[in-house]
């Protein structure tokens, strides 16, 4: 391909792509805003060391081509000043993308909610869906995530299958999630409207399924969300145990009995996350008949 | 399952899941267990029928030369780029077709993507470095052979090994769908009891260890047996190159030996090192398969900068600008490859200091890497460039590698790194590096250096047509995969629903098909220049009036490489000799050689390695345990042999030797306008 | 080709000058295995690592710790039949070294196997008796480096007796050749690195663990 033709493509991808889907280019909060920033940042100061190349390799092909008349200097191999400029620029390039890199990356802490008092909620990475627990509202939610709109929101994480990679790339960058273990997400949407989610760490078949519907809603949108979801079906311990054999949403459906509408419930034990992260440290085995994820996993005998 | 047989059984073929339920998805698995087989028979059938057995065993199996090892490597090497190509473009098309419903079931696009990346890095990217390797450096250091050539042959023996165990996947159980890197605990025996995890882990083990034993070999090579003279800022610097990616080999293979071993250990014994309960902790297993994984990638590269540093001279008629600053960067990459493993998992939760620490160290590579980009630029500065294939590639390379090497920068920031690792940017930019920098150079060595074993050039017009090729597909199918990931598409993913991504997919789709047509055209290249190789024929050996050493010996290259061990006296010797107007000097008196006899302990070992990692695939322990046998078995063996050795007479070598220095006498030589035509018989005539 | 006449040609025992080719040759040979010594370092270091990840509460899950599982004596045993075997081993090269004859080292060889063998049982008896207290490999992280790191290392002087056992052979069978003396030379750096091992594990592995 030609390179005329290559910057077209690029510069259409940029300018086209942001219109098309949502992702961190077009973000719904100011994480997502700042990681823009930084990305655009980064390219333009790296384009001082990549674009002499871009720039001087036709130059050089064209202007040195055997057979065109001109000076040829078949032995020069060294010269001090351009060694400065060779290793020079570049190490001051990296000196400030240093810095940058430094500040962005305690800026952007990715547990730190950005606010005081943030909104706890608990994920658990099942296959192939997320549960999402509201402990003090008293909710659970099946691949469906509602924030309130301007609050910070602190997202504690594991798994009860396997290690999976939390994203909602129009809020936040992604945190990996692993069963026994939690981890921490800060979130914050500066305006309401909806977003999606994924699963980055492949884990199985039906890991493209693993999506989130993210709503951002205004406080009372969200109460009354909250309040209809405490007025539906309880998640109990042997709702969970049937919850979390593999399938995705529409699987999750059935298993629960809701038809149609969010998948939201009350939820029958506050504790339920601890549970699931303290289940891998017993000082016992996990068998594959009570492994959630494992093709062997069988749901009676199942206890939070 | 049973004591015999393990847990084979006759229905784990794509054969019998096609017959009982013929979806398309099914007939594409048996289409391709079926090509194996049928070329497997193939292969065995033109073999027997052309009564090429003995010269198979006589003159390629058990040859200790280095330089028919090396060729069997890049044979290797093609061959399985072969089908991981082909399983790129089926990925690609199956990615395509999606919003129309697509034709692979998720866990057959989870074994494609687990082999794609597994066989284009153990078994297509370690085979090309380690072929030209070593093809190149004995003859660039003036040495006979490699330090160990037995365990050359070993080494390819393991590596060819672990390639086996890939093929027969294909038609005998499944593979793994955990990926190339094969992260429990998806991979651990409670989530995957089936054979997949285990086909990966022993060709993975397998194939390590005929690494690190070729990382030993080279390091020895080039600190040992380096011509009289050759200090080492005397050496070419391909074999620097190959000497940091040796030392490189040696300590990067044991980390994915040891986590490949403990994975296996969890799953066939029941150990705890990564599973979820009884304290196993996967993060571990993260942390020391990429202690390997880094380096590796790195071990990969420098072997095609090294090829860069050479095109770049030879092809412009230049000493390469700034030798001191290119050993120093390579030297610095090498190092400094070892201190950044982290990047790889900057979302895996650890503290802000920790992802700080490792950002720092992974833009630092880029001060070296750039230093060699431009030291290649400077090297072209008032030079006479000529743009035969080798400087098509590096064209290439110079223009896509930085902006790969911009999208390295980009993920190197922890921030940034949150969105869109996993993601295809991420997929754009290995592909982005690999593509131009490793591939790219390992094509344009082996135009560069295929003249020298096999006595002729290959055809210039189809190596041009074929490296475009290369460069268009990698641009359409690699440049989209960006925009996708910005979008948040993420990685290994069989389907996916946004419209957005569509447009880019298809022109990814659509570039898979012409990276498909350039490999097809390398595969045409290769055969048309052999059926021309009269017309092509280089026998004087020096057919691009090369720099360094190995240009100053016939072509193909004889046994034992140098008549008379040089004795060196500058960098860029040969170039040196040239411009002082005595190249090819007589050599008085000429000296009995000794070479090592062929043996069959590579073949055997290979053997044997493929039996064991077959039998521990299914668990038929029984086997396993004689094929593990087999192997101290065939060295103790060996360790009896009394004549290992046997001795060229002088009167032979200078019989071929003066043959050589009259043809060069009475030919005339052409200058680099004739660089690509037949009057081309490799001397090369001063270019004034 | 290095052409360095001098005594010493690399680190570790020389046969010196007395010896000829053998003494010449012998240098790239062993240059390369101190270089795939280090390979197996990293191997062990990464097992130590992990062991040391392993100590803590979640790796132990519950189950039986160092103060359960370990008998320091046998443990000191252990080390004192491997020190000695190094000892041994050092005889051996030397009477190589010196010239003392093919039956003087092979002595030397067969008393540093019996002190080989000697370790081995005790670590053999050591593994069986923690089994059957419950420290079996499955039971928790911790276990599984345990048996990880002492076991490869059970495991590297097990193929150090199949050595032993093959160099006596090469003796009776062949001599001191050239090849047969390097091959000495070359088990003897095996031996003595496997000691070194040792000297590590006993360290970070049974006396921390035992605090």
């Amino acid at each position: 391909m030609s390179r005329p033709a290559l910057c077209i493509l690029i510069v259409l991808g940029l300018v086209a792509g942001p219109g098309l889907a949502d992702g961190f280019l077009t973000p719904l909060g100011s994480i997502a805003a700042d990681q823009r920033t930084h990305l655009i940042r980064v390219t333009a100061i790296t384009m001082i060391a990549v674009a002499p190349v871009l720039i001087g390799v036709p130059w050089l092909l064209w202007r040195y081509r055997r057979g065109r008349k001109g000076p040829y200097r078949p032995h020069f191999e060294f010269s001090v000043p351009l060694e400065f400029v060779m290793w020079g620029v570049p190490t001051l390039i990296i000196i400030v993308l240093g810095y940058w890199l430094w500040k962005a990356t305690i800026q952007l802490d990715p547990s730190d909610p950005r606010g005081p008092d943030p909104l706890q909620v608990q994920v658990v990475g099942l296959d192939w869906k997320w549960l999402f627990l509201y402990p003090r509202e008293h909710v659970a939610s099946v691949g469906t995530l509602v924030i309130p709109v301007d609050k910070p929101v602190q997202l504690q994480l594991t798994t009860d299958t396997v290690m999976q990679s939390f994203m909602v790339s129009a809020l936040a960058g992604q945190i990996y999630a692993m069963p026994g273990m939690v981890t921490r997400l800060g979130m914050r949407a500066d305006r309401t409207g909806t977003a999606t989610g994924e699963n980055t760490q492949f884990n199985g078949e039906g890991f493209a399924d693993q999506k989130v519907q993210v709503a951002v809603l205004s406080p009372k949108d969200w109460q009354d969300w909250m309040d209809a979801a405490r007025a539906g079906p309880v998640l109990d311990a042997q709702a969970y145990a049937r919850l979390a054999r593999r399938g995705n949403l529409a699987d999750a459906r059935k298993t629960l009995g809701i038809a149609d509408g969010p998948l939201r419930l009350r939820l029958g034990d506050d504790g339920l996350f601890r549970h699931i992260v303290q289940r891998y440290h017993q000082g016992q085995g996990v068998s594959a008949a009570q492994q959630p994820g494992a093709p062997g996993y069988r749901p009676q005998g199942e206890g939070s | 399952m049973s004591p015999w047989f393990g847990r084979l059984n006759w229905w784990v073929t794509p054969f019998s899941d096609a017959i009982a339920n013929p979806n398309t998805n099914n007939l594409v698995a048996a289409g391709a267990a079926a090509l194996v087989v049928v070329g497997a028979l193939f292969t065995l059938y033109f073999l027997t029928r052309r009564h090429l057995w003995g010269r198979l065993w006589h003159d390629w199996l058990t040859t200790a030369d280095h330089k028919k090892i090396g060729i069997m490597y890049v044979v290797l090497a093609l061959v399985m780029m072969a089908r991981a190509v082909i399983e790129g473009v089926i990925m690609r098309g199956q990615q395509a077709a999606v919003l129309h419903g697509g034709f692979l079931s998720a866990d057959h696009f989870g074994e494609l993507f687990s082999t794609h990346g597994t066989i284009m890095i153990f078994f297509v990217a370690m085979p090309l470095i380690i072929g030209l390797i070593n093809i190149a450096v004995p003859l660039q250091i003036g040495a006979r052979d490699v330090a160990f050539p037995v365990m050359n042959q070993v080494s390819l023996g393991l590596t060819t090994a672990g390639a086996a165990l890939v093929m027969v996947s294909l038609v005998i159980g499944k593979f793994s769908t955990g990926g190339w890197t094969a992260y429990p605990p998806y991979t651990e025996a409670v989530f995957n009891p089936g054979v997949g995890p285990d086909y990966w882990i022993w060709a993975v083990v397998i194939s390590g260890f005929g690494s690190m034993l070729s990382g030993i070999n080279f390091a020895v090579t080039i600190y040992k047996l380096r011509a009289p003279g050759m200090s080492y800022m005397r050496m070419p610097l391909f074999t620097w190159t190959a000497l940091c990616t040796a030392i490189m080999l040696i300590y990067a293979m044991p980390p994915v030996t040891v986590s490949s071993l403990m994975l296996a250990l969890d799953r066939n014994l029941g150990f705890h090192f990564f599973t979820n309960d009884l304290g196993g902790n996967m993060m571990n297993y993260a942390n020391i398969f990429w202690m390997f994984g880094h380096p590796e990638v790195y071990i990969l590269v420098l072997p095609a900068y090294g090829v860069w540093s050479e095109v770049a001279s030879t092809f412009t008629a230049k000493t390469l600008y700034g030798y001191t600053s290119l050993v120093i960067a390579t030297m610095a990459i090498a190092v400094i490859s070892y201190t950044v493993w982290l990047h790889h998992f900057f979302t895996m939760g650890q503290g802000n200091s920790v992802n700080i620490a490792f950002g720092i160290a992974t833009m630092v590579i880029a001060v070296p890497t750039g230093v060699k980009v431009y030291d290649w630029m400077a090297t072209l500065w008032r030079g006479r460039i000529r743009m035969t294939v080798p400087m098509v590639y590096l064209t290439g390379f110079f223009i896509l590698f930085v902006i790969g090497g911009l999208s390295g920068m980009m993920l190197a920031n922890p921030t940034i790194d949150y969105q869109v690792h996993n993601t295809l940017f991420l997929v754009a930019h290995f592909h982005n590096v690999l593509i131009p920098g490793v591939l790219f150079g390992m094509l344009a060595g082996i135009h560069y250096w295929f003249p020298k074993v096999f006595g002729f050039r290959l055809e210039e017009r189809l190596g041009l047509w074929t490296a475009w090729l290369w460069i268009g597909g990698f641009c359409l199918t690699f440049l989209p995969l960006y925009v996708l990931g910005l979008l948040g598409m993420p990685r290994r993913m069989p389907s996916f629903s946004d419209p957005a991504y569509a447009p880019w997919v298809l022109i990814a789709g659509f570039g898979a098909l012409v990276l498909l047509i350039a490999m097809i055209m390398l595969f045409v290249t290769l055969w048309v220049s052999a059926r021309h190789r009269d017309r092509l024929a280089v026998p004087l050996g020096d057919p691009w009036d090369g720099r360094s050493l190995e240009w100053a010996i016939p072509a193909p290259a004889p046994e034992w490489n140098f008549a008379v061990i040089p004795r060196i006296t500058a960098r860029e010797a040969f170039a040196v000799e040239k411009a002082r107007g005595d190249p090819y000097t007589r050599p008085t008196a000429y000296q009995d050689i000794t070479l090592p006899k062929n043996t069959a302990l590579g073949a055997s070992i290979c053997m044997a390695a493929t039996l064991m990692g077959f039998a521990l695939v299914w668990h038929i322990w029984w086997l396993a345990a004689l094929g593990l046998g087999l192997i101290p078995g065939a060295l103790i063996v060996r360790a009896f042999v009394r004549e290992t050795e046997r001795v060229i007479p002088a009167a032979e070598v200078a019989r071929a030797h003066d043959a050589w220095l009259d043809a060069i006498a009475r030919a005339a030589g052409v200058t680099r306008d004739a660089e690509t035509e037949t009057a081309n018989r490799g001397l090369a005539a001063p270019d004034e | 080709m290095n052409n360095r006449m001098s005594a010493h040609l690399h680190p570790g025992l020389n046969l010196g000058p007395a010896h000829g080719a053998a003494h010449e040759r012998s240098e790239t040979v062993l240059f390369g295995f101190w270089v795939f010594l280090m390979s197996d370092f990293i191997t062990f270091g990464i097992l130590f690592a992990t062991y040391a990840a392993n100590t803590g509460h979640i790796g132990l899950a519950g189950g039986p710790g160092p103060g359960d599982l370990f008998d320091l004596k046998s443990i000191g045993l252990q080390t004192g039949f491997l020190l000695a075997s190094s000892l041994t081993c050092g005889m051996a090269s030397l009477s190589l070294k010196y010239d003392e004859g093919a039956s003087r080292v092979a002595q030397w060889l067969v008393v540093t196997a019996l002190l080989g063998a000697g370790f081995l049982a005790f670590e053999v008896r050591d593994f069986a008796s923690m089994i059957s207290s419950g420290g079996t490999p499955m039971r928790s992280a911790w276990l599984s480096s345990l048996y990880a790191l002492v076991g490869l290392h059970g495991l590297h002087v097990t193929m150090g007796l199949i050595w032993i056992a093959v160099m006596l052979a090469l003796l009776a069978v062949v001599g001191l050749s050239d090849r047969v003396k390097t091959r000495l030379l070359l088990f003897a750096l095996y031996w003595h690195f496997l000691d070194l091992l040792w000297i590590g594990i006993f360290s970070v592995v049974f006396l921390t663990g035992m605090r």
